[in-house]
């Protein structure tokens, strides 16, 4: 069935408003995109949502008791709990130092889990 | 106490301060000093760990602590003095800055130029006067930040978040990640004041509900908070009574808008604009007092660092001039004015004679959301020209390039207004 989507590309800040014409999985038209990342961006919107999941994994003797990690590219927003949870349960010692791999391949998405940010041994 | 003598002196060490010190260290003024009150420099950055940082300045998505630390590495490689767990007491219009520690007790440093660098802080629910209890759980969406990305504590397990700026939606999704029910968002305005991509990423991703025209009505519960009752407003902004319902929750957050903080500035005499709550400036940012310049979020509050950044080196720039004494202010003072539609103009005024410069980015926010506007500038009444955006929202800044060719073309004017209107039928 032919369907019409309004999606707000969120690429840059800029938000453009794209219409995706579709069938299923099958993409007819792209309208209202700035640029080709929004073509990208309204195309994955339509076939399987993905995001980069910023969190927060617990540290040992660090400055803090937190540090900031992100996964390294988009992971599908369905895995966002299972991969809070996976995450959730790990805690690494200090210090780290920004873009150190914390876990590797989370849940074989490809992505690994980095920290973004210097963390100081107490 | 100790005197110490310093070219420039920068208060705050966020991104605002950072960019600024290390701008002016770039334009060969040196000796410069930055002052931060808590343990490390980066400001709130290092709290908001998600991404979205950095796609202007950057050209990469980066989170904030990322964002944070590259600013962080840019000071620490110049030989700039910083000095951290310092308080600043009080600033004087002849730039003596008093502050002190633990390790120096009190000092009296007396600067050739000032750039105050602040930041703003959080509206709280005094400021908004909600009816009802006291109880725990109502915070800041911030302070709940603070809490849940610093300090290891999430702050609740079902939360109503009162205000759609960026903070209450990015929190919204933070604790729903964390395992909290975020029951909704609840906005009294027809429109949300943050930025599309986190009503896109924050609350559709997660499907928690957005509620326009809604408000918090009352606050439940004694020692703790157990409820909230939300209530539809009319296009007055009064609650419509019939529509209430009570929405049972642990806890409140406020998103509720940000206030420059200008303690210090209003110590100093630095006048301030009624309506961005930070100094009136020149295109230097410069303020009515001498060498004393302002950028960031004490300035006026902007919606993305990567501007904050942009704004901060202008302000380091000049901060280097004015030590250096390569400029003063030009007899003839051109005002910016906010016309139709636009909220505030930043800077307010342009006064400086500048060789070599190609445009005067001028920032703006508008009062109302618009599809497809036009963008006008006059000159006193007079058309200079104008552009086409396909929207203008209130939760997005808009920087508009005043090119000083045009500048140079305009004889004897007084005054520039910015109009932000719907743009008519061609």
């Amino acid at each position: 069935m032919l369907e019409k989507k309004t999606i707000t590309c969120v690429a840059c800040p800029k938000g453009c408003e794209i219409t995706v014409e579709h069938d299923g999985d099958e993409i007819i038209d792209i309208m209202g995109n700035a640029c080709p990342q929004g073509a990208d961006y309204a195309k994955e919107e339509i076939i399987a949502k993905t995001r980069i999941l910023p969190t927060t994994v617990r540290v040992k003797n660090g400055a803090l008791p937190l540090c900031p990690v992100k996964t390294t590219k988009q992971i599908p927003l369905e895995l966002m709990d299972q991969a809070m949870n996976k995450i959730g349960k790990k805690e690494v010692e200090a210090p780290l130092k920004v873009g150190q791999v914390i876990i590797k391949n989370l849940l074989d998405t490809g992505a690994d889990v980095v920290a973004t940010r210097d963390l100081p041994a107490n | 106490m100790i005197k110490i003598k310093k070219d420039v002196v920068v208060i705050g060490g966020g991104p605002a301060g950072l960019a600024a010190a290390a701008k002016v260290y770039d334009n060969g003024i040196k000796d410069v000093m930055l002052l931060e009150r808590d343990f490390e420099l980066g400001g709130i950055l290092p709290q908001c760990i998600h991404n979205g940082f950095g796609l202007h300045h950057f050209g990469e998505e980066l989170t904030g602590p990322e964002y944070s630390q590259r600013f962080e590495n840019k000071v620490e490689e110049r030989d700039i003095e910083v000095k951290l767990d310092t308080m600043v007491l009080d600033v004087t219009a002849d730039k003596k800055v008093f502050a002190m520690n633990k390790d120096q007790g009190a000092m009296e440093i007396q600067a050739k130029a000032v750039i105050l660098a602040m930041g703003c802080r959080e509206r709280t629910a005094g400021a908004i006067g909600i009816p009802g209890t006291r109880p725990a759980g109502v915070l800041t969406a911030g302070t709940a930040q603070r809490f849940t990305n610093i300090e290891g504590y999430v702050p609740g397990k079902k939360v109503v978040i009162l205000g759609s700026g960026d903070i209450g939606l990015i929190m919204a999704r933070r604790m729903r990640l964390e395992g909290a029910d975020v029951k909704a968002v609840c906005e009294i305005l027809p429109y949300t004041g943050g930025l599309t991509r986190n009503v896109v990423q924050c609350l559709e991703d997660y499907d928690i509900p957005l509620m326009l025209n809604h408000t918090v009505t009352k606050i439940i519960g004694n020692d703790r908070l157990e409820a909230v009752e939300i209530t539809e407003v009319d296009e007055n902004m009064k609650p419509i009574p019939e529509t209430s319902e009570i929405v049972e929750a642990d806890t409140l957050l406020l998103s509720v808008g940000l206030i420059p903080e200008n303690e210090l500035s209003k110590k100093a005499d630095v006048v301030l604009d009624d309506r961005t709550g930070g100094p009136i400036v020149n295109e230097g940012r410069e303020t009515n007092i001498d060498g004393i310049f302002a950028c960031g979020n004490v300035l006026h509050v902007h919606d993305l660092v990567d501007w904050v950044t942009e704004e901060s080196e202008i302000a380091g720039e000049w901060t280097a001039k004015y030590v250096k004494g390569d400029y003063k202010r030009s007899e003839q003072k051109m005002n910016v004015k906010a016309g139709e539609n636009v909220a505030y103009v930043i800077p307010q005024s342009i006064e400086l004679d500048a060789e070599d410069r190609k445009r005067i980015p001028l920032y703006m926010r508008v009062d109302k959301p618009l599809q497809a506007v036009d963008i006008i500038l006059y000159a006193d009444g007079e058309k200079l020209y104008s552009f086409s955006e396909p929207f203008a929202k209130p939760g997005e800044m808009i920087s508009v390039p005043l090119a000083q060719k045009t500048l140079d073309d305009l004889d004897e004017v007084s005054e520039i207004r910015v109009d932000i209107i719907e743009k008519e039928e061609e």
